[in-house]
């Protein structure tokens, strides 16, 4: 189930934004989610003058400073193809925040433009795409965090669950609590240090009592969290990207 | 400063106490089980929001108005209405009723605006003994506590708690923590009082423009016993309260308990017209109504903040956050705790005493979700983000830009700088990915709990260069 309805048929090009947090952290997970893409055929363009979507300082109040960013995102997917993002948070920045970020400027009408033509990635392969994934992997048992902005901003836990069932040896596993965020919430977790750690212990503890031997998630902000915290603790749980999971498991090459 | 230190400490000292930790976690899970088994039907559940919100938007956008009609139509009915701009006012005003029926003590129903009034306190100062008679509140009071939750006041306290304080202050009573006796005990000390109370004192879930008439929602029938039992009777509430008409009540009553307890009805739903009429044989001689503003006419004026003002306590918000299950109500150090309590505080009391609470949430949007009026809580408490660090003074919210703080203000605008200019973002990345041994394996806060995040060896900007993917 997504939020949006109506879906346009397969596009010829699509832009790509791969998140500063991918960037820097997971460029493996943004390379995956590009070549997930451009493996049903599609182009897939990678402006290189992007940076961040400007959450960080939109969610941290300094509305100016987050504007202005925004503003050169905008600029740098100027054409009229579908705005692919690997993350539910950066996505729904993008889509659900930027009109309201420029309500009341002259970019207003643009802003809605933009957003319009947002899609987070795993949305993007099930309702755009509608791929067909065949599983080259041994059977795994995977425990999937769907972070609070894909799933009730964006409304894509479905597709990320779609995705993973399409691989008949991966056996998904659900946590307990798996609707109750993990406690990262960018800035928070620095600034609420104590309330975020014990959050995200108790998110981690749910994955583990799972017994899943992968942790999969859409969105690197948990993950780096999560698996963060598990490593800390030595405990024995990775964590990859879903777009990483899913091309390293129908990538013949790999195989 | 202080408020933040003081907010910190809090929440330090709910984060060690076990019992805390786990009386809200398990009360929590308890209570959003039941409300998820109340709405079975989603479709169902997504029009019930949509005509309670709509409900209530119309009543805000129409308040002078509703509010004039409420005040004609009470005083048609024999309700005496009395206006309070200050909880000063209301507490004078409350006051004023006693001293006029020379009453020293009050019997009290469940009301979130006598908390916000504080008004035990200062009744006490004058020499009237107030009776809280919700189960809840009864406890809390007992313990010279503020309530934790707007629904449930003494959520905070596990049963066997509950008994060791009920052995404390009423020794007379043999020890016991199962909770039918100990909820036998307190309804004996309790009933007493309600026939010996010249004054009863409630709250008001909807009050309605159309008839003039105060709807009360309740459980226990404490609620009945203050409004019909003591000669006389008054009613405070906030002025956002009001409902344009009678048939704004079934869709609001239908969502209200279960979004609160997951109840389909509460056991109680008492409808105030009048005090008792001259053929009637029971109910007060006198019903007052104080209508309290303390900051929501100002809240009013803002287009966005405003949806605040829609709240209807049901405490889904709370219920569900995963911050408030884990710190608990008292650690918000608000009248009202938990996001609802996040936004509408700071508006209310000013950003200098509540800046904090705008920022403890994660935006998870769990709040927003399960709103029954479909308060677009994150949103709210983003746009309260902003008010607390905006510069420019323009706007309504008290205490605006009291948080700037100069270094954070100087790490935002070096971000700006660093992602608004391509070219200087690329020059970092490559640098950070290039230097990338030199990240130190401690980063404050971050690595007391987790492991530092490790910078590729490439950034996606040159893998995607180096894998051929065009950049136009």
């Amino acid at each position: 189930m997504s939020l949006r309805t109506n879906y346009p048929g397969k596009p010829e090009r699509v832009y790509f934004f791969g998140t500063c947090l991918i960037d820097l952290l997971y460029p493996e997970a943004g390379l995956a989610g590009m070549q997930l893409i451009q493996r049903e055929g599609v182009q897939v363009i990678f402006p290189q003058n992007q940076t961040c979507c400007g959450q960080p300082a939109w969610n941290s109040g300094y509305r100016n400073e987050a504007r202005s960013v925004a503003l050169t995102q905008m600029q740098c997917f100027q054409q009229e193809f579908p705005i692919v993002v690997p993350s539910g948070s950066c996505a729904g920045m993008l889509r659900e925040h930027y009109p309201e970020m420029f309500s009341g400027t002259p970019q207003h009408s643009a802003a809605l433009a933009f957003s319009s033509r947002v899609y987070e990635l795993t949305e993007f392969l099930t309702q755009v795409l509608r791929v067909k994934l065949e599983d080259l992997g041994k059977p795994v048992k995977v425990a999937l965090h769907v972070s609070c902005s894909a799933r009730r901003e964006m409304g894509v836990s479905g597709a990320h669950q779609a995705l993973l069932q399409q691989l008949k040896n991966v056996e998904l596993l659900e946590p307990e609590r798996k609707e109750e965020c993990c406690g990262f919430g960018g800035t928070f977790a620095v600034k609420h240090a104590e309330i975020s750690a014990a959050m995200v212990e108790e998110k981690a503890n749910a994955l583990l009592a799972t017994g899943a031997e992968t942790l999969v998630s859409g969105d690197c902000g948990c993950l780096m969290n999560i698996t963060g915290n598990l490593n800390h603790r030595k405990r024995d749980l990775p964590g990859c990207h879903i777009a990483t999971f899913l091309w390293e498991r129908t990538n013949a090459a790999e195989h | 400063m202080q408020q933040s230190i003081d907010f910190h400490h809090r929440v330090g000292s709910a984060l060690h106490d076990p019992q805390i930790r786990s009386n809200f976690r398990q009360a929590m899970d308890g209570l959003m089980y039941k409300r998820q088994h109340s709405f079975p039907d989603a479709d169902e559940l997504l029009r019930l929001r949509l005509r309670s919100a709509e409900i209530r938007i119309n009543a805000l956008s129409r308040l002078p108005e509703l509010l004039e009609q409420l005040e004609t139509r009470c005083s048609e009915n024999g309700i005496q209405v009395h206006w309070a701009e200050t909880t000063e006012q209301a507490n004078a005003i409350v006051l004023d009723i006693m001293n006029r029926h020379d009453a020293g003590m009050l019997i009290k129903g469940k009301s979130m605006v006598s908390e916000e009034m504080e008004l035990n306190h200062y009744l006490e100062q004058h020499g009237v003994t107030c009776l809280e008679s919700d189960l809840g509140e009864f406890i809390v009071q007992l313990a010279g506590e503020p309530p934790s939750h707007i629904v449930a006041p003494a959520i905070h306290k596990s049963r066997q708690q509950i008994a060791r304080l009920f052995s404390e202050k009423f020794p007379e009573i043999p020890y016991s923590d199962d909770v039918d006796t100990l909820t036998r005990s307190a309804r004996e000390i309790l009933r007493r009082k309600f026939h010996a109370a010249p004054v009863g004192l409630s709250g008001v879930n909807f009050a309605v423009a159309e008839t003039g008439t105060l709807c009360l929602v309740e459980n226990e029938g404490n609620g009945r016993m203050c409004t019909t039992i003591p000669p006389v009777h008054i009613a405070v509430t906030g002025i956002e309260k009001v409902v344009e008409k009678l048939s704004d009540i079934p869709p609001l009553l239908s969502i209200l308990p279960r979004s609160a307890t997951g109840q389909h009805i509460t056991t109680y739903f008492n409808m105030i017209s009048s005090p008792r009429k001259p053929d009637e044989r029971d109910g007060p001689q006198e019903v007052h109504l104080v209508l309290l503003d303390n900051g929501r006419s100002r809240i009013y004026q803002d287009e966005q903040l405003i949806a605040t003002l829609r709240c209807i306590r049901c405490g889904a918000c709370m219920n569900h956050c995963p911050v408030y299950a884990r710190i608990g109500g008292h650690a918000y150090g608000s009248t009202i705790p938990g996001p609802i309590g996040s936004i509408l505080e700071p508006q209310k009391a000013g950003l200098e005493q509540f800046g904090d609470l705008p920022t403890a949430s994660t935006l998870c949007g769990a709040c927003g979700a399960v709103c029954p009026v479909q308060i677009p809580i994150p949103n709210l408490l983003n746009r309260l983000r902003y008010e607390r660090v905006r510069q420019d003074h323009t706007g309504a919210t008290p205490g605006q830009g009291s948080q700037r703080n100069p270094w954070e203000a100087r790490i935002w605008s070096s971000w700006r700088w660093m992602h608004a200019n391509p070219w200087l973002y690329r020059l970092g990345t490559r640098v950070a990915t290039g230097l990338r041994w030199l990240i130190p394996q401690r980063l404050g806060a971050w690595t007391r709990v987790r492991s530092a995040p490790r910078i590729a060896k490439k950034s996606l900007h040159t893998l995607a260069r180096q894998k051929g993917f065009t950049h136009e």
